[in-house]
């Protein structure tokens, strides 16, 4: 029922969007399509000069993960993840969440696959998912549309907030289950 | 440190595929890289264009900055660096609920229009600004209320109650932000 309404609202989110400026704009007796026009030439540009930034970064995920170097640095950390509580089925999901967002949702899906949406892992791999963005995607993208090449901090900061959401992700999980 | 990482990437990758007799993939996976990333692109033509052009009406008929003073007291807080009337608060806001709302990719060409407009404080240096990292920090963290494509997942494979993880998403969600938060304040001076 909740979950209806919140689906609704948020299909409604974008054309209501549109509306309301457009209608606000008339009110204000904005001459509405030449000024959607003349703002509208910018799009393009800006959408091609991401071109460079994507492809760098694509790319150089796409060796790392097509090479197995992905596979194996999960299977160097596994021990790792144990220590902290952390089933190491849920680390390939870890180290391709902030890097790949399709890649990402492909391992989620496949671990709600295999171990069934309730299980721990299967909870665990929904909150890791959705409770994180694709870091560096959205760095490179961001970054990449005004040209900015000093990123400075947002790296480091970006990844500190990733780890902090899928530690307590488990964490979480954990508690709840033990309540339960 | 995105310098450092792009080139760990590629070289652990190459140097990996050659050990491992994995070339042939990488090769592949080097083409199909390229032109994901270009279909990306495309793909965003068409609505980065549509949001600008939004976005022109709702500054000709002062919606940015009727929703820039709305945003005001915590935009002060958060971006201290921005006047209070700006449309970057106004293009931030817009990106902000859209991410909210799990808009997924269509919030995206707003977060770009949000990063145009502070870039326009920036003076056209090639440096961040303490704006622009703040407002990439919450961006980066990820702030969802309604996680439309795991509930999704989760319906599909039979869960017998799907939309048990929005509690647990949310709580990760602020959490996360402000880790974020946090990072960009401690980092900001080192940087």
């Amino acid at each position: 029922m909740l979950l209806k309404a919140v689906a609704a609202l948020s299909n409604l989110v974008v054309p209501l969007m549109i509306a309301v400026i457009c209608i606000a704009g008339y009110a204000k007796k904005v001459r509405v399509y030449e000024t959607f026009i003349e703002g509208a030439k910018d799009g393009f540009a800006i959408a091609i000069r991401l071109v460079p930034f994507l492809v760098g970064m694509f790319v150089a995920i796409g060796i790392f993960r097509e090479s197995g170097a992905l596979a194996l640095l999960t299977r160097i950390l596994s021990p790792l993840t144990q220590t902290i509580g952390m089933p190491s089925e849920l680390l390939p999901l870890a180290l391709i969440r902030p890097l790949s967002g399709t890649g990402a949702l492909e391992v989620t899906v496949d671990l709600v696959r295999k171990f069934g949406p309730d299980s721990l892992i299967g909870r665990i791999a929904s909150t890791m998912q959705a409770s994180s963005e694709t870091t560096i995607y959205i760095i490179t993208v961001y970054f990449g549309a005004v040209g900015i090449r000093k990123t400075r901090h947002s790296l480091a900061a970006g990844l500190i907030a990733d780890f902090a959401a899928f530690l307590s992700s488990v964490a979480i999980w954990r508690l709840i289950l033990t309540f339960d | 440190m995105v310098n450092s990482i792009w080139l760990a990437l590629i070289v652990l990758g190459v140097v990996t595929g050659i050990l491992s007799g994995t070339s042939a993939q990488v090769t592949r996976g080097i083409i199909e890289g390229a032109n994901q990333a270009v279909n990306i692109c495309l793909g965003f033509i068409g609505i980065m264009t549509l949001w600008s052009g939004l976005m022109r009406i709702a500054e000709s008929a002062g919606l940015t900055r009727t929703l820039a003073r709305f945003f005001a007291p915590l935009a002060r807080w958060l971006f201290p660096s921005v006047p209070d009337d700006h449309p970057a608060l106004c293009a931030i806001t817009m990106s902000l609920v859209a991410n909210l709302l799990g808009m997924g990719n269509a919030a995206t060409p707003l977060g770009i229009k949000a990063m145009e407009e502070l870039a326009s404080l920036n003076e056209g240096r090639d440096a961040a600004s303490d704006a622009m990292c703040t407002f990439v920090a919450i961006s980066t963290a990820g702030i969802t209320l309604i996680p439309t494509t795991v509930i999704a997942i989760r319906t599909h494979y039979r869960s017998l109650n799907p939309a048990e993880v929005v509690i647990p998403i949310v709580l990760m969600n602020i959490l996360a932000t402000s880790v974020a938060l946090l990072a960009d304040r401690f980092f900001r001076d080192i940087t």
